[in-house]
């Protein structure tokens, strides 16, 4: 296998590391220092896939970001990745990579039917075309457009790579490493500014690598080289390649994607694929230079059309010709450096120039070396379908309406010049309202909207010299403003070529009887005629001429498109460019892997895991886990083969007939303390505070000031100015942020202090008919006899010489206790609890029993305080104080929460006693009625009652007052059940509630 | 992300602070008699400004502090921040 396109000698490439990689399916070589791009040109592979909507055949276009169809689908060590733009991967060996969007293959590709059928595929044609009939949707025109639509395939497979984020502060963040953001990284790190210099590259130099130039009796390359070494030597600069500077968002903060390890077979050991770093700097330089604006002509989205600076890049960077015969066609003196390098390689190019008679250094040069140069002359079109033999040319009128004699010229390939647009995305994206620069025909920044200054081609600066000059300043000037140090640095000497004036057209008119594509959006096959017939059809705004026909959308945002589609505009509407505006540039710039937004953010890692103290002995002792907010709490502990069913019963059946213990570590703590505490609670809290005794507790519900239940819990005053409360696990959170809002803001005068002791104290609750016998037997020495320890009371003790805390409180409707001591002694507690409990059958219980408990007894939780409900709806309107004013309290007056048949709390029982109602179900009056089928309630929660041994729901129904003993309907369209059932009182065991006393 | 000056720790990202909403909002005062219009009006009606907004942040992961942070709500700009109890000039 030859690499008949690779030259000898030249490039940076390392010809003595030759590297194999597969393309379709078919092996190929290449060098270290290679992008797929450069490899696959080298061995004169120019189809590299088919375009989106008419799947013409797609070649390379460009030699970096600003590649418009050179995407693959990539293979890398057993995973796959979409949307790789062949000329920015890097090769390396055992490299794999195939086509998009072709089927069954590049060579022979069915959907290029609609290349023929090209006539019915116009702009806006998805829009008019799936419209109707409505039935087609789904059926017909969905799977189609999902075919159709896409670059590539994403992996179903998890992503075993890492992803990181970085969080950074800087001085000057630099994004590009050509002549300027070198010249300004450089003074400025003289100056000891903190300084980060991003290059989305592998080589640093931008420009510089590829430009014929002389900065300080150096070539442009070496001068980059000794810049880069010698700011990799300084403490105060981070020097990044493969580092995309892709957003600029608020207050300075920009992000870099950096690919660590994309260019390597594998990502080593311990390192990331890919690292996100979030940058917040003082001053931004943007660096980003510019990108060459095609020609438009007949066919000239063919493979083997490219940029003319694209080809020189693969010359010079990598030893590679694109073509033995080349076409250079252009409208300024860019093209000529192209082919005064082809010809130093002893190509011998035609440049076909659109200008009348040019006259400047380079072209000089050109015309000394015996290159053929052809004025005013066009290319109408190019010909060859799979790659270009040869060009239709003419001679075109010095007004650029008419067309000479066309003659056909053999060619291998066309190199397009139509002059340079900025890279302006950055400014932009910072809110700099950009201006039209009439000089330059392109969009430059304007006034600075944050700290940005953008420098050189970007600001539509093309001589190295002043770009050199402004940067080294710009880079002194901040950087003095931050760190007050005024090190000045010599300005080296430049030489450079100069050139002359570029011509303002860029685009050929047809021949008269040819109908050829000529494209201005490569990416997304939008041609000149979409954009016309856009217009005719009425669309005026750039924005909605954007959206009707795709240009300057997906992934490739215009970079290559852009200005031609205004110039298009703007002819067509007589207006000029600046008046027609240019469409919002968003970021990403450049497209951005999902692993790398979401870091290490996946799986396990995507909240924090808070784990109990008791948490390794709930391992031991076969829990199985349920994620409770942040926290993993056991849901069941298994015995054998039990199901949760079976576990839960049994765990819950062992609470009503002997003791059960359950970890309640996870519930909200929050420690009160001050004179003022009473106070607090009682505005805070609906029922009355200020009266509790010391060493007693009380349960409390919260509302939000609009009346709806926000959490509720109990509440000990352990002395005179020192309460406990407890909130729900799940709003712990907030609970505490509402006390310091009020505190803080609505009632500072009062003096009180609120913290979270969550995670000091591990709690325990012991519940059932045995637990004050357990609970004796873990504090022999204190009375805790219904009297001594009546139901809400609260005690300090001492359990084996650790300090504890009895609380005398049930979520269960047993006889129950809650016992906490700190932290770190709470598995001795949980073991002894266990170990003394042993005579009394104690058995630990989950979340699910806990919560079938709860249900069967009509105790309100999360489901049933689920923002939407007030205290009445829940049966809490018992602790509604009509004396005192709280929080909330107004909003209770509403018409809406007074109303006589208000949705309340009800408990729901199948008439067979056997179907279990899903959570969530719809209760209706009649199963047959048509629909809608009026709802009159919900099923907040379903459990079986091992009291009863029956299913069990509680429900928030309509007019639920009124509803005991009524027969209805439970509806699960999704589980597809009908379920007859019976409305009872939400209290399904001891109504009286006398077993919490007893 | 914004980057949010806190009156007592000082600048920090925006990921550190919950938004609490309009700054200039005052509750009424306990057991005082109020119209249902008065009451609906703190409860639920704000004025989405476009522009200068005094606005309450809460230092949730940093001191706990709510402040009142002036703010440009089309461009993101902001002008001060203060203490809770601050005198706004
Ligand atoms: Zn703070």
């Amino acid at each position: 296998m030859t690499q008949a396109f690779r030259l000898e000698n030249g490039g940076l490439i390392n010809r003595d590391k030759k590297l194999s990689f597969k393309f379709n399916g078919k092996t190929y070589y290449g060098f270290e220092g290679d992008t797929l791009a450069s490899a696959l040109i080298a061995n004169g592979v120019h189809l590299v896939g088919r375009s989106f909507k008419y799947h013409r055949p797609r070649g390379f276009f460009g030699a970096g970001v600003d590649e418009p169809y050179a995407i693959v689908q990539l293979y890398r060590n057993n995973e796959t990745e979409p949307n790789i733009k062949a000329t920015e991967q890097e090769l390396f060996d055992g490299l794999e990579a195939k086509s998009v969007n072709c089927w069954p293959s590049v060579n022979f590709d069915i959907g290029a039917i609609n290349n023929f059928l090209k006539i019915f595929l116009p702009a806006g044609f998805y829009y008019k075309t799936f419209m109707w009939p409505k039935s087609f949707w789904y059926r017909v025109y969905e799977p189609f457009i999902r075919k159709a639509a896409g670059l590539g395939v994403a992996s179903t497979k998890h992503d075993k790579e890492r992803y990181e984020h970085k969080y950074e502060y800087c001085d000057l963040l630099i994004a590009g490493s050509g002549p300027s953001g070198l010249a300004s990284a450089y003074s400025a790190a003289k100056n000891g500014a903190r300084v980060i210099l991003a290059e989305d590259k592998p080589r640093f130099g931008g420009s510089l690598l590829t430009s014929d130039v002389n900065i300080g009796n150096q070539s442009g390359e070496d001068w980059a080289n000794s810049i880069i070494a010698e700011l990799k030597e300084m403490p105060n600069v981070v020097v990044k390649n493969r580092s995309q500077v892709f957003g600029y968002y608020d207050h300075n903060m920009l992000v870099m994607s950096e690919k660590v390890s994309d260019h390597l077979p594998k990502t080593k050991k311990y390192h990331p694929k890919q690292r996100l770093w979030y940058i917040r700097a003082k001053e931004v330089l943007i660096s980003s230079g510019s990108i060459e604006r095609p020609l438009v002509f007949g066919n000239n989205d063919t493979p083997g059309v490219m940029l003319s600076s694209a080809a020189k890049e693969y010359l010079k960077v990598y030893g590679v010709l694109v073509g033995k015969n080349p076409l250079v066609f252009t409208n300024n003196d860019s093209g000529y450096e192209t082919a005064i390098e082809f010809k130093k390689n002893g190509i011998n190019p035609i440049i076909l120039d659109s200008r009348v008679n040019p006259q400047s250094e380079i072209i000089n040069e050109a015309i000394n070396l015996g290159i053929k140069i052809k004025f005013s002359y066009v290319v109408v079109a190019a010909q060859g379908y799979k790659k270009v033999n040869s060009a239709d040319i003419a001679k075109i009128s010095d007004d650029k309406k008419q067309l000479g004699t066309v003659e056909n010229i053999k060619c291998d390939c066309i190199c397009v010049s139509g002059f340079w647009t900025p890279t302006i995305h950055l400014a932009s994206q910072s809110g700099n309202k950009t201006k039209f620069k009439e000089e330059i025909d392109a969009f430059v920044p304007g006034k600075s909207k944050q700290n940005e200054t953008t420098l050189g081609a970007a600001n539509g600066i093309f001589t190295l010299e002043e770009t050199l000059k402004d940067s080294f300043t710009a880079g002194q000037d901040l950087s003095k403003k931050i760190t007050n140090n005024d090190n000045k640095i010599s300005f080296p000497n430049v030489v450079e070529k100069k050139s002359s004036q570029h011509d303002k057209f860029w685009c050929v008119p047809l021949p008269e009887g040819k109908n050829y594509k000529r494209f201005l959006d490569f990416q997304n096959d939008v041609s000149v005629s979409d954009i016309e017939i856009a217009l005719k059809e009425g669309y005026r705004s750039i924005e909605h001429v954007k959206r009707y026909t795709t240009l300057g959308m997906a992934t490739d945002q215009g970079k290559t498109s852009n200005l031609n589609g205004l110039q298009l505009v703007s002819d067509i509407e007589n207006k000029v460019v600046p008046a027609v505006g240019h469409t919002t540039f968003r970021p990403p710039y450049t497209p951005i892997s999902i692993g790398a937004i979401v870091g290490r953010e996946v799986g396990k890692h995507s909240k924090p895991t808070r784990k109990s103290p008791m948490h390794s002995w709930h391992e031991k002792n076969n829990a199985v886990f349920v994620d409770a907010g942040v926290w993993l709490r056991p849901r069941y502990y298994k015995q054998g083969n039990e199901t949760l069913f079976e576990a839960s019963k049994r765990e819950a059946k062992n609470v009503r007939t002997n003791v059960g213990v359950c970890d309640v570590t996870t519930l909200g703590k929050i420690d009160i303390k001050g004179p003022d505490s009473a106070e607090l609670l009682n505005r805070v809290y609906t029922s009355a505070w200020l009266k509790l005794p010391v060493g007693k507790a009380r349960y409390g519900v919260m509302l939000r000031e609009d009346g709806i239940v926000m959490d509720d819990g109990t509440t000990t005053r352990i002395s005179e100015n020192h309460y406990h409360m407890t909130t729900t696990t799940a709003q712990a959170a907030n609970v505490l942020s509402h006390l310091e809002y009020y505190l803080q803001l609505v009632w500072p005068e009062l003096n009180v202090n609120v913290v979270s002791t969550t995670e000091q104290w591990a709690g325990a609750a012991i519940a059932g008919p045995k637990s004050r016998k357990l609970l004796q037997k873990l504090f022999p020495n204190n009375d805790v006899s219904n009297e001594g320890l009546p139901f809400m009371g609260y005690m300090e003790s001492d359990l084996f010489g650790v300090k504890a805390r009895i609380f005398r409180i049930s979520f269960s409707g047993e006889l129950a206790y809650e016992v906490n001591v700190e932290s770190d002694n709470g598995n001795f507690m949980w073991e002894k609890i266990i170990e003394l409990g042993q005579e009394f059958q104690v058995q630990p219980y989950g979340t699910e029993a806990l919560s079938t408990l709860r249900i069967e007894m009509g105790h309100v939780a999360g489901s049933e305080l689920d923002g939407r409900t007030i205290p009445y709806d829940t049966s809490l309107d018992g602790l509604v104080s009509k004396k005192k004013d709280f929080i909330g309290k107004r909003s209770l007056n509403r018409e809406a929460f007074t109303s006589e048949n208000r949705q309340k709390i009800v408990g729901v029982v199948p008439l067979d006693k056997k179907t279990s109602i899903p959570e969530g179900s719809h209760l209706v009056k009649d199963a047959k009625a048509p629909l809608p089928n009026k709802k009159l309630g919900h099923i907040s929660a379903s459990c079986w009652s091992v009291e009863h041994d029956n299913p069990f729901s509680l429900a928030i129904l309509k007019d639920g007052k009124n509803m005991i003993g009524k027969k209805l309907f439970v509806m699960s369209p999704l589980k597809n059940k009908v379920i007859p059932v019976e409305i009872v009182s939400s209290h399904y065991v001891d109504p009286k509630g006398e077993r919490v006393r007893s | 992300m914004l980057h949010i000056k806190c009156p007592y720790c000082g600048m920090r990202s925006q990921n550190e602070f919950s938004y609490g909403g309009d700054a200039s909002v005052k509750r009424p005062e306990l057991n005082k008699e109020i119209s249902d219009q008065e009451w609906d009006s703190f409860v639920y009606n704000r004025k989405s400004l476009r522009g200068k907004h005094l606005e309450l942040w809460q230092h949730l992961s940093g001191c706990r502090q709510w402040i009142k942070v002036e703010r440009d709500t089309a461009t993101h700009e902001i002008f001060n921040t203060y203490k809770a109890d601050e005198e706004i000039s």
